[in-house]
C-alpha cells in the first residue's frame, strides 16, 4: 500500500491529488505533512484534488475539515476540487456538511478561485497600509 | 451468487480491504453508482467502529437476493464491550470518543435495511443491506 501522498509546490501554492483509497493513518500523516509544508513554504493556497476518491466517510471528512481549519490559522486558503457527484450525495445523507470548506468542480476552477482569493488578500494587506506607497495613493 | 466471504478486521488497512470488497460485490449486484457509494461508505463507518470501539472482529459479505432484487448483505461482528445504550448511540452527533457521532446514524440512512444487536460485554453485530 502507498505510504505517503505527494504534495507538490507550485509558486505560492501547494497541490495534492488523493488517488488511493486512504487508510486512516495515511490520512493523518497527510494532515501533518501538509501543515508542515504550508509553514515551510509559506504557502498562500492549497488545492486538494479528490476526483479519484470513490468515497468520503466521516474520517476523511474530518481530515478535510481539519486541514481547512489549520490552514485558516496559518493564513492559507484551501480549495477541495473534483468531488464525484455520488460522493457528494452520500456525504449529505451521511450527515457531513463540510460547511466552511470551499469546493470547486475541477482543478482549473479551483486554481482560479485560489488566484482570486489570495490576490484579494494581498490587496487588503496593501489597503491596511503594509505598503506605504500604495496606501498613500489609495488614501483618498 | 449467495456465497459468503469472510474478511478479518484487525487493523486499519482491513477497513480498506472491506471497502474494496463491498464495492466489488455491489458492482456485481449491479447496484447504481450512488447506491454502491452509499453501501461502501456505510461499511467503512461500521467497520471502523468495530475496530476502534469493539477491538476488531470480522466482516461477512454476501452478494445475494432480497425480495427478488439483487442485493449486498454485509454483517460486521465484534466481541468488544458492546453498547450500553443503543438508542443514545444511534442519535446523530452522539460520540463517546472524539468522532462526529455520525457513523451509526449516518450508516443507517445510507442503506436499505439496517439492524444492530449489542449487549454490554458481548460485542456488537451490525447488519447492512443494499439492493437494486
Ligand atoms: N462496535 C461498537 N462497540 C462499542 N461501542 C460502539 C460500537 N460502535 C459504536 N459504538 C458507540 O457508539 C457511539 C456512536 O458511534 P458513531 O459511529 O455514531 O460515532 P463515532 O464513532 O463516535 O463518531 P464518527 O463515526 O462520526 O467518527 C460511539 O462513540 C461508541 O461509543
Ligand atoms: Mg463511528
Amino acid at each position: 500500500m502507498v505510504d505517503r501522498i505527494p504534495i507538490l509546490k507550485m509558486g505560492r501554492y501547494l497541490l495534492l491529488s488523493i488517488q488511493v483509497d486512504m487508510h486512516d493513518q495515511l490520512a493523518l500523516d497527510l494532515q501533518e505533512d501538509l501543515t508542515q509544508q504550508i509553514v515551510k513554504h509559506r504557502a498562500k493556497g492549497v488545492l486538494i484534488d479528490i476526483s479519484s476518491l470513490e468515497i468520503v466517510d466521516s474520517f476523511i471528512g474530518r481530515m478535510l475539515a481539519h486541514i481547512a481549519n489549520v490552514s485558516q490559522i496559518l493564513d492559507a486558503k484551501v480549495i477541495v476540487v473534483g468531488m464525484q457527484p455520488a460522493v457528494a450525495i452520500t456525504l449529505v445523507e451521511l450527515g457531513l456538511s463540510l460547511e466552511g470548506i470551499a469546493t470547486a468542480l475541477n482543478v482549473e476552477k479551483g486554481m482560479r478561485w485560489l488566484e482570486r482569493n489570495v490576490d484579494e488578500d494581498l490587496s487588503l494587506e496593501c489597503e491596511r497600509g503594509d505598503d506605504p506607497d500604495l496606501s498613500a495613493e489609495a488614501g483618498d | 451468487m449467495g456465497t459468503t466471504q469472510t474478511f478479518p478486521l484487525k487493523q486499519e488497512t482491513d477497513i480498506v480491504v472491506i471497502r474494496q470488497q463491498v464495492r466489488k460485490v455491489a458492482e456485481q449486484a449491479r447496484l447504481g453508482l450512488v447506491s454502491q457509494t452509499k453501501i461502501v461508505t456505510a461499511a467503512s463507518e461500521i467497520a471502523r467502529n468495530a475496530l476502534i470501539y469493539g477491538g476488531g472482529g470480522e466482516a461477512r459479505l454476501t452478494g445475494t437476493q432480497r425480495d427478488g432484487r439483487s442485493a449486498v448483505h454485509l454483517v460486521i461482528i465484534d466481541h468488544g464491550a458492546g453498547i450500553e445504550d443503543l438508542d443514545k448511540a444511534m442519535v446523530d452527533g452522539y460520540t463517546s470518543g472524539n468522532g462526529l457521532g455520525l457513523g451509526l446514524s449516518g450508516a443507517r440512512r445510507l442503506v436499505d435495511d439496517f439492524s444492530i444487536r449489542s449487549a454490554p460485554g458481548e460485542g456488537t453485530t451490525v447488519e447492512l443491506w443494499k439492493w437494486r
